[in-house]
């Protein structure tokens, strides 16, 4: 009922057929579908993330229907394009929940989009699944009670590979920086280098570049790190910039004077086929990697990256994990809501209390949400290496970082905490699996 | 005029109850009428035959005045003006400069100076904090902190106040002889300075004009997202400026809100019906505009109501 008139309003767009579409949020018994409001990339350079996190999505929804949907009526997604921007984006958040009265909302890949939308969730009093953005700053800048990550963000993914970088390579004396000129190119710096200074003080910082996003030329920058020969090189960038950086540093022999780092290579690996070379430090934005060496469930993590190589022919990216996280943040908060009311439908309050220090599984282990909304993941950093089961690089030698020991603790700001650090913790890293 | 004005209001009206009829709609309308505040500003220019490609770059002044003065000073009625003053202001010193140039070199000096600005909020990434941008604190409304629901509604009617008074003074300016000598330096410049006109003085009062206009529109901006980030100043979103012009239609104050509504309405639904294609219904549209609408829609109005722009 509710699609049929949207989609009228959609064709009329006249005054009179907009009236029609209007008031149909707030429903407080058990509505005919549970909907879902998805935003992510469909357009423009991150939609190497976007587009395939939502064919991920469309399969999970899929699945899940298939097996009577949640609370036992169907889900139904609806997509927004993020790459408008934000006075866009804030628009279609109010428009999925004031007029196709989406009951969840599932906010953004980009962190400046995440920014938006979870002051919009306090004034809404929405549930928001914070799905895939990293910046640090949502839950260290103010509390949004409706808001939620289901997964890991900036600081335990940069602080991660830095203590590996310790363990693998103890004593380096030198290090570069290659990384996009935008907010996570220069966060993720900040919070490097805040760590690195308190954990090995000394280190000559060679070479700081910003390359502009999305530039395809690297020659210069590629130079400059041949010349200045730092040992290690650390580069958070993703998507198109990151396949470009390798491929032409890897033609210029690059890889063979100095180690890489690449906390986000993950998502292009595939692309990239034998380019890396082995013996780079690589990570994941997580613990999701499709050769995970202890899943909670190997049949599960085996059903989940086949299943979506049988559809797409293609193996699962990270944003790929993350959105299944949400998913699966979503069935079981619903789970606990309905639990609590004794098999009544949740208003938007109640299932928000659902989601606070909820646990739910992934299709590697199992995330708890802390009481700021944080999601607590497991971060897995390892040594490129090639096998014969993949035509790309995946890790070896991976050690996998509890999310409690990366992670700020709660109510603190990343880069103060990072200063409190000592080089005990490195005592604390777990033995290779 | 007269008939224009009540097409206008007409089109309040209609704005007005499409407002209170979907609640949603309300904020989209409030972001249209701000865009229309900035396209009336290329309209303008537009007169004297000139078209500005970075005329985002006031727009994004206007607010990051509001995101970087809100928290010290969070009250709203002093924000819009002030968002307005300093785009003047940086209207007045890039305007000295570029009213010396025409046509494309006019276009692409402001191009390049806007996109200046965008570097610039991009790379002082200590002060703005880059591209994730800045939260807008929350403001106040004659020193009342009203809930999200009423201040939707003042934005919105704020939003149609200044509408209509830049509106009115845009058609009065057009009328006036400041105005007709702007089509004067279309037609033949030379003509205009024979008859002792500064044709530098005629645009640089418009430029100044335009960039007051887009201010003003980006502290609307800002101050309905409560988000800004410094994609607001990049060329995309002054190519929407003119793109926007060219739907609405170049003939009228009118045209300029009938486009800049008709846009983001189109991008809505475009994006609300095909979420993966909807650049290419807006590309659509702004064809058929070119091909059987050359006078926008504003045009198509007028004609069908046969109303002399």
């Amino acid at each position: 009922m509710t699609q049929e008139l949207s989609r009228r309003a959609l064709m009329g767009a006249t005054a009179g057929s907009l009236l029609l579409a209007g008031g149909n949020a707030g429903a407080q018994q058990k509505p005919s579908e549970l909907r879902v409001g998805i935003t992510t990339f469909l357009s423009g350079p991150a939609s190497v993330f976007g587009v395939p996190s939502k064919q991920m999505a469309e399969l999970l929804f899929e699945q899940v229907n298939a097996q009577g949907g949640i609370g036992g009526i169907p889900v139904k997604p609806y997509f927004v394009d993020e790459a408008p921007g934000t006075e866009h984006l804030v628009g279609e958040y109010r428009r999925l929940v004031q007029n196709e009265g989406v009951h969840v909302m599932f906010a953004s890949i980009s962190s400046g989009s995440c920014l938006a939308c979870t002051p919009l969730s306090d004034e809404m009093r929405k549930t928001t699944l914070l799905w895939d953005c990293g910046t640090q700053r949502i839950f260290e800048e103010g509390k949004h009670p409706f808001a939620f990550r289901t997964q890991g963000f900036g600081t335990p993914e940069v602080l991660a590979p830095l203590l590996y970088l310790l363990k693998h390579k103890p004593d380096f004396k030198s290090i570069a920086v290659i990384n996009q000129d935008y907010a996570w190119g220069r966060d993720s710096w900040e919070l490097w280098k805040t760590a690195m200074d308190v954990l090995k003080p000394g280190v000559r910082v060679v070479a700081e570049m910003f390359p502009r996003l999305g530039a395809t030329d690297y020659s210069t920058e590629v130079t400059r790190l041949l010349a200045s020969r730092p040992e290690v090189i650390l580069t958070t960038s993703w998507g198109g910039d990151l396949v470009t950086l390798v491929r032409q540093a890897a033609e210029r022999r690059l890889f063979e004077r100095s180690t890489f780092v690449m906390p986000v290579a993950e998502a292009s690996l595939q692309l990239l086929g034998k380019t890396v070379p082995a013996g780079h430090v690589i990570g994941a934005r997580g613990d999701h990697w499709n050769n995970h060496p202890k899943p909670k469930d190997p049949a599960k993590l085996a059903k989940f990256v086949d299943g979506y190589r049988a559809r797409y022919n293609e193996y699962p990216i990270y944003p790929c994990h993350h959105m299944a996280q949400a998913i699966s943040a979503l069935q079981a908060g619903y789970a606990k809501a309905i639990a609590a009311k004794g098999g009544g439908w949740p208003n938007d309050q109640e299932l928000a209390n659902a989601f606070r220090g909820l646990t739910f599984d992934t299709p590697t282990s199992t995330i708890t949400l802390r009481e700021d909304g944080q999601g607590l993941e497991d971060q897995i950093v390892g040594l490129s290496s090639f096998n014969d089961k993949f035509p790309f690089a995946v890790p070896k030698d991976m050690i996998m970082f509890p999310a409690a020991m990366v992670s700020t603790p709660v109510g603190m700001k990343s880069v103060d905490w990072l200063k409190t650090l000592t080089p005990a913790i490195l005592a604390q890293t777990p033995a290779p699996i | 005029m007269i008939a224009e004005g009540l097409i206008a209001l007409v089109g309040a009206g209609v704005l007005l109850a499409v407002a209170i009829a979907v609640p949603w709609l309300k904020f989209v309308l409030t972001i249209a009428l701000a865009k229309g505040i900035a396209v009336l500003g290329i309209l303008l220019l537009l007169r004297a035959g000139q078209v500005s490609f970075g005329h985002a770059m006031f727009l994004a002044t206007g607010a990051y005045t509001v995101a970087f003065l809100a928290p010290a000073m969070p009250e709203a009625l002093l924000l819009i003006p002030l968002g307005g003053l300093f785009a003047g202001l940086l209207g007045l010193l890039v305007g000295l400069f570029v009213v010396r140039y025409r046509d494309i070199f006019f276009g692409m000096l402001n191009l390049a100076i806007s996109m200046v600005l965008y570097s610039l909020l991009e790379k002082l990434y200590h002060l703005t904090k880059g591209t994730d941008g800045i939260r807008v604190a929350r403001a106040t409304y004659a020193g009342f902190d009203l809930p999200r629901e009423t201040q939707e509604w003042l934005m919105f009617a704020i939003a149609l106040g200044l509408a209509a008074l830049f509106g009115t003074l845009v058609a009065a300016y057009l009328r006036s002889p400041m105005g007709r000598a702007l089509a004067g330096i279309k037609t033949r410049e030379t003509r205009l300075e024979f008859l002792g006109v500064s044709a530098r003085r005629v645009l640089l009062f418009a430029y100044v004009a335009s960039a007051v206009m887009g201010g003003i529109a980006g502290t609307l901006v800002a101050l309905t997202t409560r988000h800004v980030t410094p994609l607001l100043g990049y060329w995309t979103s002054s190519g929407e400026l003119v793109f926007i012009a060219i739907l609405g239609g170049a003939g009228s104050a009118v045209g300029a809100f009938l486009g800049a509504v008709a846009f983001e309405l189109v991008r809505v639904y475009a994006a609300a019906s095909v979420a993966d294609a909807w650049q290419m219904i807006l590309g659509g549209v702004l064809l058929l505009v070119i091909l059987f609408a050359p006078g926008g829609l504003w045009g198509i109005l007028a004609g069908r109501l046969k109303v002399r722009a």
